[in-house]
């Protein structure tokens, strides 16, 4: 999931400053916590009272989207609505921010969240964390299934640092060691000489490190033959 | 001889090296690093100069590296992976070499967060062990990470760090062989106080022939205080000491006279110890009780390179 969290009300009417009338748009994908329908409504209200005690006139209106990141989507369903709209708030992940302003020509779009990462969750913590970095080159294979480019405080690729103890990171002491889960995992599946190999310098150019990252349409949606 | 340092010629010749540890100040004042080289001469046969040490920015390894050699004492170059990328790196390398650095140690580097720019950004382009690599490959094969080729190789000898006292234990000592394939020429460990740990990792080094393709020093840092104790035990990750250590410190009349004896006993169990083949002597703003700590454990007169 794409996990995203609330921009205090705060920042969110410094935006917001001279605009008369707002929409909130909720996004029904992927990001977490859900920030649909009831989220928009719940800081549409939230905008009035703020406004008010400011002595502002504002008006809102709030919707919601089932894939803010689908540009025909996001068209079809706030078009209809955008009357009189001078400033909409989203409350979708960067990407839904970065379509709303394409495809809404009339009004400045706000983020309404800061987008923080790709994780999931971890039940006994009570806390979502990051799983992947999206570095464009999946390493999996060689780490039993543990991202250490996305888990590891500073991405090592060959073994923990000198700062790894009693299974925790040097960073943070309720953060998890990647590499020690790592050599957990390779031990009790009896592949603990893979820690022995090292693994050679990355070549990070499929990450956010050789420009904006780009696959033509068709190698996502293209029908591959099925392996028997 | 790969590099033909000081450092590497005594290690060759089976001496039991010492080296010592200089820290650059957070100024551009020279004269820090002066004072600092004044009080270590004599006592070793080359010296760290720390990069950037615990992510706080200071004065650059390579300059004060520059400023040692002026003095008449080796350097080795600390570099880590935090805040440079291959570009950096290599240059760095070359640069150092061509204003005769010959000895260069690679670390990983601390985290960001722990130093005095906790927002910055981290490089960590590659990692030690992949750093040990391109140092060897430049040296060796004159050759760029890209594979270009270069006309004259940096002459490096090649250090890195271990940490016996990190987890998990049973992946220490095939973290060193890792460091060994890579191509390291020799080891600064962690500061020893557990030295129960230390010579169990020892032994797993020397069982498996290690102790024969690697020059290993024992790292040793002199306590100033009971308060320093416990920070370095409770507080800096990584760092194993016994209560016994802390209940001397504790009942000691004098506190930094009984670090010093802390550091001259350790010094001199590692002395004996199969597969050692040096000390670090770590002692961060007190550098003065390096010669005190040489002398008590019969390392003085440093032999010196014919």
């Amino acid at each position: 999931m794409i996990v995203t969290e609330e921009k205090p009300l705060e920042e969110i009417m410094s935006f917001l400053s001279g605009h008369k009338k707002i929409l909130i748009a909720g996004c029904d994908g992927c990001d977490q916590p859900p920030r649909g329908l009831r989220e928009a409504k719940s800081l549409a209200l939230l905008i009035e009272m703020a406004s008010k005690l400011k002595g502002e006139e504002v008006e809102t209106t709030y919707t919601t989207v089932i894939k803010q990141c689908d540009d025909k989507i996001a068209h079809s369903t706030l078009s209809p609505v955008m009357e009189g709209v001078d400033a909409v708030v989203s409350l979708s992940c960067g990407i839904g921010v970065q379509v709303l302003s394409d495809v809404l020509e009339d009004a400045p779009v706000f983020p309404g969240q800061n987008t923080m990462f790709m994780g999931s969750e971890e039940r006994e913590m009570g806390t979502v964390s990051e799983r992947c970095a999206a570095c464009g080159n999946c390493i999996l294979d060689q780490t039993a299934g543990i991202c250490p480019i996305a888990r590891c405080s500073k991405s090592l690729l060959n073994g923990p640092c000198g700062g790894s103890q009693d299974g925790k990171c040097e960073v943070d002491k309720e953060l998890d060691c990647a590499w020690q889960l790592i050599h957990d995992r390779l031990k009790a599946l009896g592949r603990l000489d893979q820690m022995d190999e090292i693994m050679p310098i990355n070549d990070w150019s499929t990450s956010t490190h050789g420009g904006t990252r780009r696959t033509p349409k068709e190698m996502m949606f293209m029908d591959r033959p099925r392996r028997d | 001889m790969k590099a033909e340092s000081n450092l590497e010629k005594l290690l060759e010749k089976g001496e039991f090296v010492v080296t010592g540890e200089c820290g650059p100040p957070q100024s551009a004042d020279p004269e820090v690093i002066r004072k600092k080289i004044d009080l270590l001469k004599g006592s070793v046969d080359a010296a760290n100069i720390t990069d950037n040490q615990t992510a706080i920015a200071r004065l650059c390894s390579m300059a004060a590296g520059v400023i040692m050699l002026g003095e008449g004492l080796e350097p080795i170059m600390q570099m880590t992976c935090r805040d440079r990328n291959r570009l950096a790196i290599q240059s760095d390398i070359l640069g150092a070499a061509s204003l005769g650095i010959k000895n260069l140690l690679c670390l990983t580097g601390d985290h960001q967060t722990f130093g005095n720019h906790p927002g910055s950004k981290n490089v960590f382009d590659l990692d030690s062990i992949q750093l040990i690599q391109l140092v060897k490959v430049m040296r060796d094969e004159k050759k760029f990470q890209c594979g270009d080729d270069m006309d004259v190789e940096p002459r490096i000898f090649i250090g890195a760090a271990a940490n016996p006292f990190g987890d998990p234990f049973e992946f220490r000592v095939a973290r060193l062989a890792k460091k060994i394939a890579a191509g390291v020429d020799f080891i600064q460990t962690q500061g020893v106080y557990d030295i129960e740990r230390f010579e169990k990792w020892m032994d797993g080094v020397c069982e498996r022939g290690l102790d024969k393709k690697v020059h290993i020093l024992g790292g040793v840092i002199p306590f100033k205080s009971l308060g320093a104790a416990k920070y370095i035990k409770f507080r800096v990750p990584g760092m194993s000491v016994p209560d016994e250590i802390i209940e001397r410190m504790k009942k000691a009349s004098d506190a930094k006279k009984e670090g010093v004896q802390i550091a001259i006993e350790t010094v001199e169990a590692l002395k004996e110890m199969k597969g050692v083949h040096g000390v670090h002597i770590m002692a961060i703003e007190w550098e003065e009780k390096v010669p005190e700590i040489a002398e008590g454990a019969g390392l003085l007169p440093r032999p010196g390179v014919a």
